[in-house]
């Protein structure tokens, strides 16, 4: 079975921060949402509470990154992203400040409805000059993300999870900049995931490998420079086509950006994009708003369908019958 | 500190503070004009409102080292990234990074020629340190950017440079350096809600080592600010959020820099309000109030009256020098 780790980036931060002074909280009244708090009551000097007042809060990141601070920003994605956007995008990006914004709620992550949900974000950070942007899809993840981060000389959105936190990759494989993992090797369909959309992807790819299908299955978690060889490489020669998963608008996030990527290069083959088709969302379970907008297992599914231009015969059932656990580095499931 | 050693134009002897400030205010607005006619346009009326204050800060406020620039602007050197290493801020204007030392941040960038035209006067900046502006290339922009000569942050989206202010203000008493930050802004910035988050946040975090000159010249660029959208009574709203208020007369510079007079240890930030007249020192403008934002001139007879103002002003110059 999957770990789920519960609360990953709450206690990691504190012990990652504590031999590194410079780094500072900045938070939006989310604190405890966004587990800041142990960092808070930790280190109450390098917390600041900045209020209701996203605007302002990006500005003074920036004054404090201008003075040899790393402000780590706390609150949820669409909050980051979306309400500054001109204060990110003048403030922190232009003078290429390094301002770490992380942020929460991630797409359908959340049950708080339209006003909460990120499915723009990634589309909104990529479009910055300057702007790294880097995702976590798993406990693992949310957690080595912040090595990644600090190293960069820049701003960096990263699209946090929180809360119950499946472990996909082994704790001693961290997130590595403008590395892919690659999980599975076929020669018949490629799937490129993020986020969330990858523990997804894994149940469905199983089910399609038991089809005879063979499935090669990249999870990306930098999605800005999005220019890793062997994303290029995985997507250039499979059969049938490339599907791309993620928890976001299927404009300007990870399929676009594998669009962007094989137009460029010239790859001819079809693609499908997986995620939110142009629409918004609403208030519900992640389940159910998985299902309903086709970023779940079965959407998956439908889609290798498609490419393959046949019925797989692949019911719910099956895909629950998938036995995930964590993967190891060096075990990539072979082809059948 | 001692100002008169600590800045790089310290005022002459002999000569009283007041009138330093008032020769560089006249050369501003002269400069100013100056450039207007040149460029058949120009932000002419926010030199004539904001020229005293500007240079009072320059002059008898600010603890600044001597320009560590070149007086004749660099060429734009690329926008900043991580693969840019040559990009720069036109800080080095206002002298070198000291923890003893002030630091300017200038907002309403529009406001860029008044604050090139202080620098020339004060000679940080040469006298031919304008021949690029506005030219392709330049760092000397119409709108000034952070590279421009003595801008340091980006701020031409009005309203965003109080809050980067109050960041670099936090982080320098966090880091226990005992040099203030002092930011000048114009009176619009105040109906944009950053602002008020900025004011909040400044009052809440007790930061008591950041100073805001505003330019209340009361206009803006659909006209009167009291018909776009008023901002008043500002110095009751700036004092409601936990500022410390000085309302002056933003020609007069003794009243200028007396709230600055040891300002920097309390916890109270603080807010200087100018309240100033857009058509100081040029009269021949206030036949188009309330639209003063940007000159340009509708007639020939219109450049030949203010080609003649700039002669008389240059006259009466010449003739207060010798």
């Amino acid at each position: 079975m999957i770990e789920i780790v519960t609360r990953p980036h709450r206690e990691h931060f504190v012990r990652w921060a504590e031999h590194r002074p410079e780094v500072l909280v900045l938070s939006a009244d989310l604190t405890s949402s966004c587990e800041a708090d142990a960092f808070r009551d930790a280190y109450p000097e390098r917390f600041f509470s900045l209020g209701m007042a996203e605007q302002n809060m990006m500005g003074f990141a920036a004054g404090l990154a201008r003075e040899g601070f790393f402000p780590y920003i706390h609150t949820f994605a669409v909050f980051v992203t979306r309400r500054p956007f001109d204060q990110v995008a003048m403030s922190i990006a232009y003078p290429n400040l390094p301002v770490r914004l992380v942020g929460f709620l991630p797409g359908i992550t959340t049950p708080g409805g339209v006003t909460h949900q990120a499915i723009d974000d990634v589309g909104l950070m990529r479009l910055l000059p300057n702007m790294t942007v880097l995702e976590a899809g798993d406990a693992t993840e949310a957690t080595s993300v912040l090595d990644v981060a600090q190293a960069i000389d820049g701003p960096v959105y990263i699209r946090q999870l929180r809360g119950e936190v499946p472990r996909l990759f082994p704790a001693d494989a961290p997130m590595q900049l403008g590395r892919a993992r690659q999980l599975a090797d076929g020669a018949d369909l490629c799937v490129i995931s993020s986020g969330i959309c990858t523990e997804e992807a894994m149940r469905a790819t199983a089910a399609l490998r038991a089809r005879g299908l063979g499935v090669r299955h990249l999870h990306v978690s930098t999605l800005k420079p999005f220019d890793d060889p062997a994303v290029l490489a995985a997507v250039s020669d499979v059969r049938l086509g490339v599907v791309s998963m993620e928890n976001h608008s299927i404009i300007g996030g990870l399929g676009a950006a594998v669009a962007e990527l094989m137009a460029e290069h010239g790859v001819g083959r079809r693609l499908v994009r997986l995620g939110l088709k142009d629409t918004y969302a609403h208030g519900a379970s992640k389940p159910y708003l998985l299902r309903e907008y086709g970023l779940d297992a079965m959407a998956l599914v439908r889609a290798a369908e498609d490419l393959a231009g046949a019925r797989l015969d692949i019911d719910d059932a099956g895909l629950a019958a998938v036995r995930l656990g964590t993967l190891s580095a060096a075990e990539k499931t072979e082809d059948l | 500190m001692n100002q008169a050693v600590a800045t790089s134009m310290p005022v002459a002897p002999g000569r009283d503070a007041a009138a330093e400030v008032a020769r560089v205010a006249d050369a501003v607005r002269r400069r100013v004009l100056a450039y207007t006619l040149k460029n058949n346009g120009g932000y002419l009326s926010q030199a004539c409102s904001s020229a005293e204050t500007l240079a009072t800060l320059y002059l008898r406020v600010m603890r600044l080292g001597e320009s560590t620039a070149p007086l004749v602007p660099r060429p734009f050197a690329g926008v900043p990234g991580p693969n840019n290493p040559h990009a720069f801020t036109g800080a080095d204007y206002n002298g070198p990074r000291a923890p003893d030392l002030d630091r300017f941040i200038f907002s309403p960038v529009h406001y860029a020629l008044v604050l090139y035209s202080v620098l020339i006067a004060l000679g940080r900046l040469g006298p031919n340190g304008l021949d690029a502006f506005n030219q392709d290339g330049s760092t000397v922009e119409l709108i000034g950017a952070e590279h421009s000569p003595g801008h340091e942050v980006t701020a031409g989206s009005l309203a965003q440079a109080l809050s980067q202010a109050g960041g670099i203000a936090l982080a320098r008493k966090l880091k226990g350096e005992t040099g203030r930050v002092w930011v000048f802004m114009s009176d619009g910035e105040f109906q944009e809600g950053q602002t008020w988050e900025a004011v909040a946040a400044l009052a809440h975090h007790r930061i008591g080592n950041l100073g805001v000159y505003i330019d209340a010249n009361a206009q803006q660029c659909d006209g009167a600010m009291t018909d776009v959208m008023t901002i008043e009574p500002l110095a009751a709203r700036l004092r409601a959020f936990g500022a410390d208020v000085h309302e002056v007369d933003g020609h007069d510079s003794d009243a200028l820099a007396a709230p600055a007079q040891g300002f920097g240890s309390g916890d109270r930030p603080l807010a200087v309000i100018a309240r100033t007249d857009p058509c100081r020192g040029m009269e021949l403008m206030r036949e188009r109030t309330p639209k003063l934002h940007y000159l340009r001139f509708k007639s020939e007879a219109e450049i030949r009256a203010y080609e003649a103002q700039l002669a008389a002003m240059d006259a009466a110059a010449a003739e207060d020098r010798a």
